[in-house]
């Protein structure tokens, strides 16, 4: 019962993740840039949601708010910095996008002030469900997995079905020939963006319901979707969804059940602490592990 | 090109004799507070100067030597803590005694960062490029929560000494003379970086960041070189980390936060990136923006930020690039 809640949690974390991640390789795959700043749009999202939510007392508008906000932000980024940094090496990539998220962190510590905020979640989707086997769960986390699961097929969608997933892998294979046959490469990867930092603000909102909204808060999310998009392979978003699984499953049932299993050889309080320690290193343990075995990532194509 | 190259020079002395001076100024003045701020100077700069040979020289980008700053002040502040307690650290395979002997301090910091970065470093040169750069971060971010969740060394909430390691023949509590000390270690790695990267080693590893291909053409392995340099410049941070330490006598988790990496990336680039003295001169201007801009607003860094995405837009030399008028690696 409790491995199965656990599970359920991981799935959970892992859609989310997944998210955040999706939107990474993406512009890494089409543009070849290393995006620091995408935990800055995961936190727009947050914020945006929280402060609409608050203002109109609608969870819905909230969340419309926090892509649009997020698109917003993205959009406007990439045509003010992003663009300049496309030609350029990865240490101004990281250099400047670092900066953002000064600029970024700062400024809505300036807006909105230190303290985290709370979103309310509408009566609809509070309170648990019964599973079948008895199992008692908060719907709303049932409802990020479902946004996940939603959100995977429908870029799968975008990416393989549609005029603009034509371009955008095109755009990935060799960018001045799309050039060349007269797409505005500008616009597309304005759109890619925009799209990455949608899904972040996405991202940013769902979470913003289980956890507080608070300055920083994209940072160590950003961190883990780069040790997912590192084991999926960049550029992959089927690398980016088996890799945020995998993260968030190994991360969840590490932490949920290493205490207990090393409880078996020594006694509960160190076993306690000793687990604890070990499950938050996990993670980067199976990051070590994929790289030693296929340092390009599950789904890379690129060593 | 060996005009430039004086100028090189001589704008190095002038950054070094800029802070020496500042120091010894302050100290005349009766300023210690000024005096302690050089000294965080001079050692952010060592961190700089150690990150710059593997980021400038070896073009290996790591977002995650701040994992060897903050095991540099650990060792340091675990020592200090068993040597005023009187318990050895371990007493498996052999016995570790606590120390508050900076001369005992230091190697055992640099041997353990250096150990940590052989480590990482095997692990993340097996990838290039925008891989490396995240998996660093990955590594120093386990790291770091690793420090967090870790209850004996006071977890959360860090580590306080509250005796300031000593140093045979000098007070180390007056600011000038640990001021002296910083700055003289800062000297040695400086003219260390300066022998090693004319040495054929240090060319062998700026060859193997210009064009790697025929690096290995000529019989060089990039992969052994940029080992080497990457724990030569774990250990410089690990040392600047043990000094960060002492002069604080705290250490905490936030001295490996990615936000820590961050910083000591930006002493490099502020600088000007590969250049002897540059990330000196980045540290000293950081810190200099972190006292005037800290002073006009509390969203200071929202500045910062705002001055970085115009030195990396408009002026990718940095400031050493500047005033030389060339860019990086003219």
């Amino acid at each position: 019962m409790l491995l199965a809640e656990q599970a359920l949690n991981g799935l959970q974390y892992g859609m989310m993740l997944f998210l955040m991640a999706a939107g990474l390789t993406l512009v890494f795959g089409v543009m070849g840039l290393i995006n620091l700043a995408h935990g800055s749009l995961y936190m727009t999202g947050a914020f945006a949601c929280a402060a609409v939510a608050a203002a109109t007392g609608s969870f819905w508008l909230g969340l419309v708010a926090s892509l649009a906000a997020a698109a917003a932000a993205g959009a406007l980024v990439e045509i003010a910095v992003i663009r300049r940094l496309y030609a350029r090496d990865h240490l101004d990539q990281v250099l400047a996008t670092f900066a953002l998220i000064l600029v970024f962190s700062e400024g809505t510590r300036w807006l909105f002030g230190s303290f985290p905020l709370y979103l309310k979640l509408p009566a609809a989707l509070s309170g648990a469900v019964v599973l079948p086997g008895g199992l008692h769960y908060p719907l709303f986390r049932l409802v990020i997995i479902g946004f996940g699961a939603a959100v995977a097929v429908g870029l799968w969608w975008l990416i393989t079905r549609t005029r603009l997933g034509i371009r955008i892998r095109a755009g990935e294979a060799d960018r001045e020939m799309i050039g060349a046959l007269g797409v505005d490469i500008a616009r597309l990867y304005t759109i890619v963006f925009a799209l990455g930092a949608a899904l972040a603000g996405l991202a940013g909102a769902l979470v913003g319901t289980i956890q507080s909204v608070q300055v920083g808060m994209g940072e160590p999310v950003l961190i883990l979707a780069f040790v997912v998009v590192v084991i999926g392979g960049i550029g992959s978003i089927k690398g980016a969804l088996v890799g945020a699984l995998l993260v968030g499953m190994t991360d969840t049932l590490g932490k949920a059940l290493l205490p207990g299993l090393l409880s078996r050889v020594w006694d509960a309080s160190s076993a306690n602490t000793i687990g604890a320690s070990l499950a938050s290193v996990l993670i980067y343990v199976l990051m070590a592990v994929v790289l030693i075995l296929r340092p390009q990532g599950l789904f890379g194509a690129r060593g | 090109m060996r005009e430039t190259l004086n100028r090189d020079t001589a704008i190095n002395l002038a950054i070094l004799a800029l802070l020496v001076a500042t120091a010894i100024g302050a100290h005349l003045a009766g300023n210690g507070f000024t005096v302690t701020l050089a000294t965080k100077a001079a050692i952010f700069g060592l961190a700089g100067v150690g990150l710059n040979l593997a980021l400038g020289y070896g073009g290996l980008i790591s977002f995650g030597h701040a994992a060897f700053f903050g095991i540099g002040g650990y060792v340091t502040g675990i020592l200090a803590s068993h040597a005023s307690t009187g318990m050895p650290v371990t007493s498996l395979p052999f016995t570790i005694m606590g120390s508050n002997e900076m001369l005992g301090i230091w190697p055992m910091a640099m041997l353990a960062a250096g150990l940590a970065a052989l480590v990482i470093g095997a692990l993340s040169l097996r990838t290039s490029g925008v891989y490396f750069i995240m998996v660093t971060l990955a590594f120093a971010q386990m790291l770091y929560y690793f420090a967090m969740s870790w209850p004996r060394y006071g977890g959360e909430d860090g580590l306080s000494f509250y005796v300031r390691n000593t140093f045979p023949g000098l007070n180390t509590f007056a600011p000038i003379q640990y001021f002296a000390i910083c700055a003289t270690l800062l000297a040695v790695a400086l003219v260390f970086t300066a022998v090693v990267t004319q040495s054929r080693f240090g060319l062998a590893l700026q060859a193997a960041r210009q064009n790697s291909q025929r690096t290995v053409a000529v019989g060089i392995r990039p992969y052994a070189i940029r080992l080497t340099a990457f724990v030569l410049s774990g250990m410089i941070v690990g040392l600047a980390g043990s000094l960060y330490a002492d002069l604080n006598r705290f250490v905490s988790p936030a001295m490996m936060s990615w936000h820590m990496s961050g910083e000591i990336m930006v002493f490099v680039i502020l600088g000007g990136v590969g250049r002897l003295c540059g990330p000196v001169a980045g540290a000293a201007l950081f810190i200099l923006l972190e006292h005037v801009l800290g002073g006009i607003s509390e969203y200071w860094q929202a500045l910062l930020g705002l001055l970085l995405l115009a030195i990396v837009l408009f002026a990718p030399g940095g400031l050493i690039g500047i005033v030389t008028r060339r860019g990086r690696h003219a």
